[in-house]
């Protein structure tokens, strides 16, 4: 393991074959310590897959992926305590509370002070009135934001989302994006983030990763892939590379 | 050597307590089962005493094997069914990702299933003491060696059921309440060994619980302890248990290569 390494995640023609797909063929990145990157892509481009051997949950065929400096899945528990993950496919134990769920993921993680963790957050993420209610009973809406609690109970280094407003209405998504960006700002975290909503792409991240076919399309901010592809919007970007247009539009 | 984390093992616990306590259905589960398999031996035993045959002189035969089948089916039961509670939940990733080590959870595992046959076998050994006067418990030391390696034995199996689970999904779900049944007619849980034709024998002489069912007929029919028996059953019980751990860590790692930890459906 790399005592100070220079990124927070690097993938090194990193390839994930499933029965001989290429699920992920062959991409590199290198995420700065303290950066918010977007993954985007089309359902089946690999951004699953990807953050799956980034969470060691899913062994490369061939590659490497390192987070913190600990290579995935190997060095997994040198690192597993610094990161965490919420995503609306997988869920927590319906028939927990949702202060149980909590309390036990808190302990799984090795939280300090358990109690004062799980009311801060609370707090902060306005569970507060259904702590004590079974998980399975919330909405949609409510299950995303206590997702998003068990994420950040550990206040992880390195945190990785899929989809983390999908569900909510646009007032609540609207604050949970501003709870990520405090998050981000006072903890100097590392996020990564596969979304398809392009405006929470646009405000929260400095850097965007299109995949397709489990190849990276493209990689830039924001703003130089708007200038580039002469769009307006990171849905237009978005339609040009799903759609095979990216070269004509880039050119 | 990866360390073993008190913490990480007792919040798993928890996990499975908190699931086990919220519902009474589930609660009754464990001990409808086992209890009606008892009252039926039980009686169909106080019947074929009645005849005057060989059971009749071996009192506590038939309900004592049925107890000490139910520690072994109700444990590996216990083991694996507490698993499959994080696939049905879809909480398998979550667990997977986060520091918990695969000992530690194995362990929480064990923890669960020994409280889970507790609250399953506890109150039948109590109602087989009052309908039919079999004191389970008098058999004293010799029920806690037995009980040892029974439990050792349903673990052993739970972890290669667990980890077919892991690698298959719940496509294998069906194996969590069939897989033990295969020992049944093995393990000579209600007959003697000699009444097994001869190649099977030795199939039968290489399974742990083969031993301990011996064992209690011994004890019970004839009120000789077999240290002799118990002993080589724990020698067998160890391989097992080493055999399945390492096919279960390979599953698991099979499961990682294949991407199934992220989707654990079938």
């Amino acid at each position: 393991m790399d005592a100070s390494p220079a990124s927070a995640i690097k993938a090194e023609n990193l390839v994930k074959l499933y029965k001989g797909t290429r699920a992920v063929d062959g991409i590199s990145f290198n995420l700065a310590l303290g950066s918010i990157t977007a993954l985007l892509g089309g359902n089946g481009a690999g951004k699953t897959t990807t953050i799956a051997m980034i969470l060691g949950l899913v062994t490369p065929t061939a590659g490497r992926v390192s987070v913190l400096g600990a290579e995935m899945p190997r060095q997994r528990y040198q690192v597993l305590a610094r990161m965490n993950f919420e995503s609306p496919y997988v869920d927590l134990p319906t028939r927990l509370t949702v202060r149980q769920n909590l309390s036990v993921f808190a302990e799984l993680y090795g939280v300090a002070d358990v109690a004062a963790r799980i009311a801060e957050l609370a707090t902060a993420l306005d569970l507060t009135d259904f702590l004590d209610k079974w998980t399975g009973r919330l909405s949609s809406g409510q299950k995303t934001r206590v997702s998003l609690a068990k994420a950040l109970l550990n206040r992880p280094d390195v945190l990785l989302l899929d989809e983390p407003t999908a569900s909510l209405d646009p007032d609540t998504a609207d604050w949970v994006r501003g709870h990520l960006e405090n998050y981000r700002r006072s903890t100097g975290a590392t996020i990564l983030l596969a979304s398809h909503n392009m405006n929470e792409v646009e405000r929260l991240c400095e850097r965007v990763i299109i995949m397709k076919k489990g190849r990276i399309e493209d990689d830039d901010t924001p703003q130089r892939l708007l200038a580039r592809y002469g769009r307006e919007t990171l849905e237009e970007v978005f339609l040009d590379v799903a759609r095979g247009r990216q070269r004509e539009a880039a050119q | 050597m990866m360390p073993i984390s008190p913490h990480r093992v007792a919040a798993m616990v928890r996990r499975y307590w908190y699931l086990l306590r919220s519902s009474w259905p589930r609660l009754l589960d464990l001990i409808y089962w086992p209890m009606l398999q008892m009252l039926m031996w039980g009686f169909l035993q106080s019947y074929v005493a009645q005849t005057g045959g060989m059971l009749a002189r071996a009192g506590g035969v038939l309900i004592g094997a049925v107890l000490l089948w139910d520690v072994l089916f109700r444990g590996q039961l216990g083991f694996s069914f507490t698993f499959i509670e994080e696939m049905y939940a879809r909480n398998l990733a979550n667990i997977m990702m986060s520091p918990l080590r695969p000992i530690e959870l194995v362990i929480a595992l064990m923890t669960v299933s020994i409280i889970r046959l507790a609250i399953s076998i506890i109150p039948v050994t109590l109602v087989a003491m009052w309908f039919f006067g079999f004191n389970l418990w008098s058999l004293g030391i010799a029920l806690a060696v037995f009980f040892a390696n029974l439990i050792l034995t349903s673990w052993s199996i739970g972890l290669f059921v667990n980890g077919l689970l892991l690698r298959n999904g719940l496509g294998a779900e069906g194996l969590v309440w069939t897989f033990m049944f295969l020992l049944l007619p093995l393990t000579c849980v209600y007959y003697p060994v000699s009444v097994l034709p001869h190649w099977l024998q030795y199939v039968a002489w290489a399974l742990p619980p083969t031993y301990v069912f011996e064992g209690m007929r011994a004890l019970i029919s004839d009120h000789v302890f077999r240290a002799d028996l118990m002993l080589q059953a724990f020698v067998f019980n160890v391989a097992l248990f080493a055999a399945a751990s390492l096919l279960f860590v390979w599953l698991l790692e099979s499961a990682r290569a294949h991407g199934k930890l992220l989707q654990s459906t079938e």
